[in-house]
């Protein structure tokens, strides 16, 4: 017998797995008192070389280490292992974006409370990775000045999830004719408010500045700890 | 390069199971899905993977169901939470002041199974 299905209201959040185990990362993070920053662009916009510039800056003040996703090749890990810092690479296979689980899989047997800063590069694409939580605290989005000015439009989204710009390959910014104004009122347009950074990880032009903005969001994200001596 | 609206679809397969189970293991027909234009799902994609991740599950053959949820935010010169003009132009509907303060339009969510009747 043919009977009309009926409709049973129900409410479930289709993130809430995957945004269960960036709050777990989050907690982890916030007890190892370790500052971690996730990068996502395009692939090509110079995450790696950012990254190779300041885990090697940072590395002489701070304790720093990094986690590189790609969907396949060591290249970026050794890359960067140059540096000196410790560095895990993520080959995600066919996966277009990194996700807390692999990023927690891939700390496993890492001891966090020997690090001030974990860097996250997430896997080139502007797309995928806005869904996926990785329990950052700070998230940049890179695009080179040889991008085009209008991808903010483009990819809304992405800008949207994260907390600053970043354009990369300022050195490159005459030759390619790049219209700042305009990249600077795309961002605006899809994230007022979002505040951009401009450097050349090649010449150094903005690195002070970018090194600096890491810093002081360590001082915000993770409080310094009560020394012994304050308790009296 | 698979697409992370397949993980996503994944999940809804085993959300929209774990609920059928709840209410005593009825075939379900549909799924409705609440999905935000901030949510960085695209819907054609959801859709094809979707039919990909039922199949050999209790929910082959059933449809999804989407909603389009448009992009809400306060506005801090209104004082009142009003649409913003577009995802590529957050500004607030009303009176035009740029807006970030987002307060719908990410969101994923399974709203409602349709079941067969008893």
């Amino acid at each position: 017998m043919l009977t009309e299905p009926r409709l049973v209201e129900v409410r479930r959040n289709i993130l809430k797995q995957s945004d269960a185990g960036a709050r777990a990362l989050r907690a982890r993070f916030r007890e190892a008192r370790v500052c971690v920053a996730s990068v996502v662009s395009s692939p090509g916009s110079g995450k790696t070389a950012l990254f190779e510039h300041t885990l090697t800056r940072l590395g002489t003040t701070h304790r720093v280490a990094a986690l590189v996703g790609d969907l396949a090749t060591e290249n970026d890990a050794i890359r960067l292992a140059r540096s000196n810092a410790p560095v895990k690479q993520i080959t995600t296979g066919t996966l277009c974006h990194l996700e807390a689980a692999m990023v927690a899989t891939a700390l496993e047997d890492w001891d966090l409370r020997t690090l001030d800063f974990l860097l996250i590069e997430n896997v080139g694409n502007l797309v995928c990775p806005s869904s996926f939580d990785l329990g950052e605290s700070l998230r940049l989005v890179l695009i080179s000045v040889t991008e085009g000015e209008d991808k903010p439009l483009k990819y809304p989204t992405i800008f949207n999830t994260a907390d600053l710009a970043v354009v990369t390959k300022m050195d490159l910014a005459e030759a390619v004719d790049f219209d700042e104004q305009a990249l600077t009122r795309n961002i605006q347009a899809v994230r007022p408010g979002m505040r951009v950074l401009k450097v050349s990880a090649k010449t150094g032009i903005g690195m002070d500045e970018f090194i600096a903005m890491l810093t002081s969001h360590r001082e915000e994200c993770v409080p310094p700890a009560s020394h012994p001596a304050d308790w009296r | 390069m698979i697409v992370h609206e397949l993980s996503i679809a994944l999940s809804i397969v085993e959300a929209a199971e774990e609920e059928s189970n709840r209410l005593g293991g009825r075939r379900i027909r549909a799924v409705h899905l609440r999905v935000g234009r901030l949510s960085g799902v695209v819907r054609r994609a959801l859709e094809a993977s979707y039919e990909m991740a039922c199949e050999e599950t209790a929910l082959a053959g059933s449809r999804l169901v989407i909603e389009d949820v448009p992009v809400v935010a306060h506005c801090a010169l209104c004082d009142a939470n009003a649409p913003v003009r577009s995802i590529q132009d957050m500004r607030c509907e009303v009176c035009g002041a740029p807006v970030s303060d987002i307060v719908e339009g990410r969101e994923l969510l399974v709203t409602g199974l349709e079941i067969e009747g008893c």
